[in-house]
C-alpha cells in the first residue's frame, strides 16, 4: 500500500524545529526570502521561548499564492532539528504530511509514523566530512539542510544565491562558503534521494508585487523617525525591545547632521519604565516629540503617569508591543489583552486614544499618525501592535510618504502670538474642540508661562479644588475625547456580495486571518459584513454598522471579550447583540478558527440567509 | 486652597540687574505653606540666587515632584514655565524636559520623601546620567504634606511628634548623589541664606548635575526636640566647611581675600567659585575626601555644610549622546524627516 502524501503547490506549511541560538533564524529566514523571491508569498512566524541558548525554537513557514497572510495551522513538513522536540513536533504533521530530518544516526521505527512521509538527510555526516570548526559546523549545517529542502521543493538555487551576494556584498569569502554549503545539501540530495517523492511544490509566480517584507517593530521604529519623535526612552522588554533598537538604527542612518555628525535625536535606555515615560511626558511637555515602546507589565508600571499626561494635557507616545498575559504571562507569545488596561488607565475617569494597525504597514502610518495625534490632541496616545506583527516578517505594502506632509504641532500659541496680545488661557477651549492652546517653557518674557500639575485646575492653569470648576473641564476632556473620535483612522468595512443581517468586528493582528476566514465563510453559504476598527474612541461609523445588523461576532484574542466590552459600554449596547470569538492561547489567530467559530455559532442561532428568508 | 496672585506693584527704587528685571520679577505666588517653613527660606534664596544671576526668568523651567516642597515652585519665579509632576518621579521629567531644549535652565525642587523615600532609584539615575540642572531637596526628615510620618532622610532614633522612634537607617543625599556621579554637591540650612544663596548661584551655574541638600526644617511636624531635624538642632550641629562666594566670569574680582583662608574653583562655564575656608583645609574637587570628611561627619553627629564636592568641568548628557547644538524642539519636518526619496530606498532593500 503506498502511504498518503499531500500534494501542494504554492500553498503548504513548513515548520522549522531547531534549538534557540543555533544560527537556525538566518538559514530559515533565507528559505522564506528565496520563495518570496520566486513571487510566491510567504508569511513566516517565530515562535521562540523567553530564553537566549539551549532551549526550543520553531519557525513555521506558510506558502501561500494566494497571499493569505495569516497563520494556517497545521504542518505539512515538519524540519525536526531538535532532539529534545522530536516526538511533539513528529505529532504534529498532518496525516500525508512529511518529515525532514537528520539521519546520520540511525533511528528506532518507533520514532516514526506509519502515515507521514520521511525524508533522512545524514547532515551532521555531511557537516563533520567538510567542517572542522565546531562554530562553522553549526551554521553550515543549517545551510545544508535549505540547500536539501531546494531541491525537494523546486525552490530555484539562483534566488538564494542572489540573496546570499546581497547578504555577503563585498565579503567574497563568506559568500563562496556559503554557496558550497548550499550545493552540499543540493549534491546529497540529487544523488541520493528522489524529489519526486515530496509532492510539495514551489512554482514561480507573479503575487508578491512590490510589497515589502517586514516586521512591524521596525516599521513603527521608521514611523517614529518620518513622525519626528526625537526623544525616545525605553527599558527593554520583549517583544517591544526590537522596536527602540530599530528606532536607533535608523537614525543613525538618517538623523545626524550632515556636517558636524552630531545627533538629531536623543535615545535614553532608562532605568524602568517609570522613567521611561517620564522621560517622554517631560520631553513632550518642553515641546519635542517624544514616544516609548513597551509591553505589558511596562504599561502597568507606567499607569500613574498616564493619567498625568492625560489629565495636564502633555503629548507622548507609547507603542504597546503586545504579549500575552496577565503578569509576566507568556513574554514570547502573541495577545489583544491590553485593551482595557490602556484604553481607561491609571485613577479617575480616564481615557486614551487607542491605534490599532493590522500590518507593519499601518504600524508605520500609524507610529507616524500617533506623533501627530498627540500633538494635536495634547494627549497621550497608545500604538496598539502585538508581537504578531511586530516580531515577525510580513508581507505588506511598501511605506508610503507625502512630500508635501509637515509635522502637525497642533495648538501652539508662539511668542508672536503672546505679544500680539491673543488671550492665552492653558486650558481654555476657544473654538470647540476641546482641545486648548499651549506654549512651549521659555516662549515670551513675560506672557505665556503657566504651571503644569496633575492636580485639578482652572481654564488658566490655576489650581483650583471647586466642584463647577473641576465639571468643566472635565467635560472640555469628554469633548476632547470626541474630536478624537473623528479624526483618528477611520474603520475599513468589507462588505459580502450578497445582503446580510451577520456583521463581524475585529482589528489589530486579526487581519489576515480574518479576511481568509471571510472568503472560507462566503465559500460555505455564510455571509458576514465585516468592519475593522483601527481606533479607539469609537467612530460613530462603529454603532452605526452594530445597528445594522442583527448580531455582530466580535473577534477577539483574548479571554474576556475586552473589544467587546468597549463596545457595550461606549455606545450603551444590548450584549446579547455581540457575539463573542475569542481565542487566546498565545498563538496568533487562524482563519480555520474563526470560519469553524462563526459558522458553528450561526448554525446554534439557526441564522436563515436573506435570500432564503425573503423566498 | 485657591491661588492667590500676589500685587504687583512695582516701587519705583526696586533696582534692576543687568537683565533687566527687578527681584520681584523672580517672585512666585503668595505661599501657601506654613508660617516658618523652612521651604519658604528655601525659595526666597532661589529669587534671590536668580535676581542676583540676571537670567531671564522665562528661560528658567522648575520641575517638581509631589510634597509641601514640592509646591514651592508656584511661589517662585512665576515667569517661569513649571510642572508639578508625580510623586517621587521628577528626575525622568526633567530628563526627557533637558533633552527636549537644552537651552533652557533647569530647576528641580524636591522633598526627601519625593527624592529619597519613594523616588530613590530616579534620584540616583539623574545623577548618573548628568542631566544639566540644579536639584534641590527640601530636606526635613518627614513626609510633611501628608502630616508627619518618617521619610527616608529621618536619623536613626529620631523621634516623631507622634512619639515614636525611628529604627530605621537614614539615607545621606549628599553622599548618594556624589557616589552616583553628580559633578556639584553641596549641603546647605535653609535659615543660612548667606551660604545658601551662593551656593544656589553657583549650582545653576554648574553646567552639570548640580544637586543641593538643604535642611529645611517643618514646623508642623519636627520642630520638637526630638528631632534631628527642627531648627535647634541644625544650628547647634551645623559644621560648615565653606562660604562659597559665587562670581560670575565677566567679572571677576582679583583683589585677594585672606590667602590663607581661600580657595577658588573656575567652572567650565568660566564663573568662580571662592571658597572660604571654615573649617579645616578641604578641597572640594577631590571626590574620595568630600565622601570620607561627609561619613567622618556623620559618625560625629555633624551636619557638614558647604560645597562639598565640584568638578570644575563636567560633561553632561547632551555631550554623552552627542546631540545637535540646537534645541531638539526647534528641529523642524525638513531636519527630522527623510522623505519620500529616502523611504522608496528602503523599501528596495525590505524586499
Ligand atoms: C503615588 C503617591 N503616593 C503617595 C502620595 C501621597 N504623598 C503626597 S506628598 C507625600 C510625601 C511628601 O514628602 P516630602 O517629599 O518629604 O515633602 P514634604 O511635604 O516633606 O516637603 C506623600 C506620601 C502621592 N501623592 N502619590
Ligand atoms: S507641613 Fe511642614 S513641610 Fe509642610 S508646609 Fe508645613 S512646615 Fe512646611
Ligand atoms: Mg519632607
Amino acid at each position: 500500500m503506498t502511504k498518503p502524501a499531500i500534494a501542494a503547490v504554492n500553498d503548504f506549511v513548513v515548520k522549522f524545529a531547531n534549538v534557540n541560538g543555533s544560527g537556525s533564524a538566518s538559514a530559515n529566514e533565507l528559505f522564506a526570502r528565496a520563495i518570496l523571491r520566486m513571487g510566491v508569498p510567504v508569511s513566516p512566524r517565530n515562535i521562540f521561548p523567553s530564553n537566549i541558548q539551549g532551549l526550543p525554537t520553531w519557525y513555521e513557514v506558510r506558502v501561500t499564492e494566494k497571499g493569505h497572510l495569516g497563520r494556517r495551522g497545521g504542518v505539512d513538513m515538519m524540519v525536526a532539528m531538535n532532539p529534545q522536540t522530536w516526538a511533539e513536533d513528529v505529532k504534529e504533521i498532518e496525516p500525508g504530511g512529511y518529515l525532514f530530518y537528520d539521519s546520520t544516526k540511525p533511528m528506532p521505527a518507533s520514532m516514526f509514523r506509519e502515515d507521514i512521509n520521511i525524508i533522512g538527510v545524514p547532515l551532521t555526516a555531511i557537516t563533520n566530512a567538510t567542517y572542522s570548526d565546531a562554530r562553522q559546523r553549526q551554521l553550515f549545517k543549517n545551510i545544508i539542510y535549505v540547500g536539501a529542502l531546494s531541491v525537494l521543493l523546486d525552490i530555484d538555487d539562483n534566488e538564494i544565491k542572489r540573496l546570499f551576494g546581497e547578504q555577503f556584498k563585498g565579503k567574497e569569502k563568506l559568500l563562496d562558503s556559503n554557496v558550497k554549503a548550499l550545493n552540499l545539501g543540493r549534491d546529497w540530495v540529487t544523488q541520493h534521494a528522489d524529489p519526486a517523492a515530496v509532492k510539495l511544490k514551489v512554482r514561480r509566480a507573479d503575487n508578491v508585487g512590490d510589497r515589502i517584507f517586514v516586521e512591524g517593530n521596525n516599521a513603527a521604529a521608521l514611523g517614529a523617525v518620518y513622525g519626528g519623535a526625537t526623544v525616545c526612552a525605553w527599558y527593554p522588554i520583549t517583544p517591544s525591545s526590537s522596536l527602540a533598537e530599530a528606532f536607533q538604527a535608523h537614525c543613525k542612518k538618517l538623523r545626524h547632521d550632515k556636517e558636524t555628525g552630531k545627533a538629531k535625536y536623543a535615545i535614553v535606555q532608562a532605568e524602568d519604565e517609570l522613567a521611561s515615560i517620564g522621560i517622554v511626558i517631560g520631553a513632550g511637555w518642553n515641546g519635542a516629540r517624544a514616544f516609548t515602546s513597551t509591553s505589558g507589565p511596562g504599561i502597568s508600571l507606567m499607569t500613574e503617569f498616564i493619567g498625568l499626561a492625560s489629565f495636564a494635557e502633555v503629548p507622548a507616545v507609547i507603542v504597546n508591543v503586545q504579549r500575552g498575559g496577565p503578569s509576566t504571562g507568556m513574554p514570547t507569545r502573541t495577545q489583544q489583552s491590553d485593551l482595557l488596561s490602556c484604553a481607561y488607565a491609571s485613577n479617575g475617569d480616564t481615557k486614551h486614544v487607542l491605534l490599532f494597525p493590522e500590518d507593519p504597514k499601518e504600524c508605520f502610518d500609524f507610529t507616524a499618525d500617533a506623533l501627530d495625534l498627540a500633538d494635536r490632541l495634547q494627549t497621550l496616545v497608545f500604538v496598539m501592535t502585538d508581537l504578531d506583527i511586530g516580531m515577525n516578517h510580513r508581507l505588506c505594502a511598501p511605506f508610503q510618504w507625502d512630500d508635501k506632509r509637515d509635522l502637525d504641532r497642533g495648538k501652539v500659541m508662539t511668542a508672536a502670538d503672546l505679544e500680539a496680545g491673543k488671550n492665552f488661557g492653558r486650558y481654555l477651549d476657544v473654538d470647540g474642540d476641546g482641545i486648548p492652546f499651549r506654549t512651549y517653557p521659555g516662549t515670551h518674557p513675560t506672557k505665556g508661562a503657566y504651571f503644569t500639575r496633575g492636580t485639578t485646575k482652572d481654564e488658566y492653569a490655576r489650581y483650583s479644588e471647586e466642584g463647577a470648576v473641576y465639571v468643566r473641564n472635565m467635560e472640555r476632556l469628554q469633548k476632547k475625547f470626541d474630536t478624537a473620535r473623528r479624526i483618528a483612522p477611520q474603520p475599513v468595512r468589507y462588505s459580502s456580495p450578497k445582503p446580510t443581517r451577520s456583521g463581524v468586528i475585529y482589528f489589530g493582528s486579526t487581519s489576515p486571518s480574518m479576511a481568509e476566514a471571510l472568503d472560507q465563510l462566503e465559500a460555505q453559504g455564510h455571509h458576514v459584513n465585516a468592519l475593522r476598527v483601527r481606533s479607539f474612541p469609537f467612530s460613530q461609523a462603529v454603532e452605526d454598522f452594530i445597528h445594522e445588523h442583527e448580531r455582530v461576532f466580535v473577534v477577539e484574542q483574548n479571554r474576556d471579550a475586552q473589544l467587546r466590552t468597549m463596545l457595550m459600554s461606549e455606545f450603551t449596547l444590548d450584549g446579547r447583540k455581540l457575539v463573542p470569538v475569542l481565542h487566546y492561547d498565545g498563538t496568533p489567530i487562524t482563519a480555520r478558527f474563526i470560519t469553524a467559530d462563526i459558522a458553528k455559532k450561526l448554525g446554534q442561532l439557526k441564522v436563515v440567509s436573506f435570500e432564503k428568508a425573503a423566498s | 486652597m485657591t491661588y492667590i496672585a500676589k500685587p504687583r506693584l512695582h516701587h519705583p527704587s526696586l533696582v534692576k540687574n543687568k537683565a533687566g528685571y527687578t527681584r520681584r520679577d523672580y517672585e512666585g505666588a503668595v505661599s501657601t505653606l506654613c508660617a516658618g517653613c523652612g521651604h519658604d527660606s528655601i525659595s526666597a534664596a532661589i529669587i534671590q540666587a536668580s535676581y542676583e544671576l540676571d537670567v531671564l526668568p522665562h528661560q528658567i523651567a522648575k520641575l517638581s515632584g509631589i510634597g509641601c516642597s514640592s509646591k514651592a515652585p508656584t511661589y517662585f519665579l512665576g515667569a517661569s514655565h513649571g510642572f508639578n509632576t508625580v510623586h517621587g518621579r521628577m528626575p525622568s521629567v526633567m530628563t526627557g524636559a533637558n533633552l527636549a531644549n537644552r537651552d533652557l535652565i533647569y530647576m528641580g525642587v524636591s522633598g526627601d520623601g519625593d527624592s529619597a523615600s519613594i523616588g530613590l532609584g530616579q534620584f540616583a539615575h539623574i545623577m548618573r546620567r548628568g542631566v544639566n540642572m540644579t536639584y534641590i531637596v527640601m530636606n526635613n526628615g518627614v513626609y510633611g504634606l501628608t502630616k508627619g510620618q518618617f521619610s527616608a532622610t529621618a536619623d536613626k532614633g529620631s523621634i516623631s511628634k507622634k512619639g515614636v522612634a525611628n529604627s530605621d537607617e537614614s539615607i545621606d543625599l549628599v553622599s548618594l548623589a556624589i557616589l552616583m556621579g553628580a559633578t556639584f554637591v553641596g549641603r546647605s540650612f535653609s535659615g543660612d541664606k548667606h551660604q545658601l544663596v551662593p551656593l544656589i548661584k553657583a549650582a545653576m551655574a554648574h553646567e552639570g548635575a548640580a544637586f543641593l541638600d538643604v535642611i529645611s526644617p517643618c514646623v508642623a511636624f519636627n520642630n520638637h526636640p526630638g528631632s534631628t531635624k527642627s531648627y535647634d538642632y541644625v544650628r547647634e550641629h551645623n559644621e560648615a566647611l565653606n562660604r562659597v562666594d559665587f562670581i560670575e566670569s565677566r567679572e571677576e574680582i582679583t583683589t585677594s581675600y585672606d590667602p590663607g583662608t581661600l580657595t577658588t574653583v573656575q567652572q567650565h562655564d568660566g564663573s568662580i567659585l571662592r571658597l572660604r575656608k571654615l573649617g579645616e583645609d578641604y578641597d572640594a574637587s577631590d571626590k574620595v575626601a568630600a565622601m570620607k570628611r561627609v561619613q567622618e561627619g556623620m559618625a560625629a553627629g555633624e551636619v557638614v555644610t558647604g560645597l562639598l564636592y565640584v568638578d570644575p568641568s563636567p560633561k553632561d548628557l547632551h555631550h554623552h549622546l552627542n546631540t545637535v547644538d540646537a534645541a531638539l524642539n526647534t528641529l523642524e519636518t525638513a531636519d527630522l524627516c527623510p522623505g519620500p526619496a529616502a523611504l522608496d530606498r528602503i523599501n528596495a532593500g525590505l524586499r
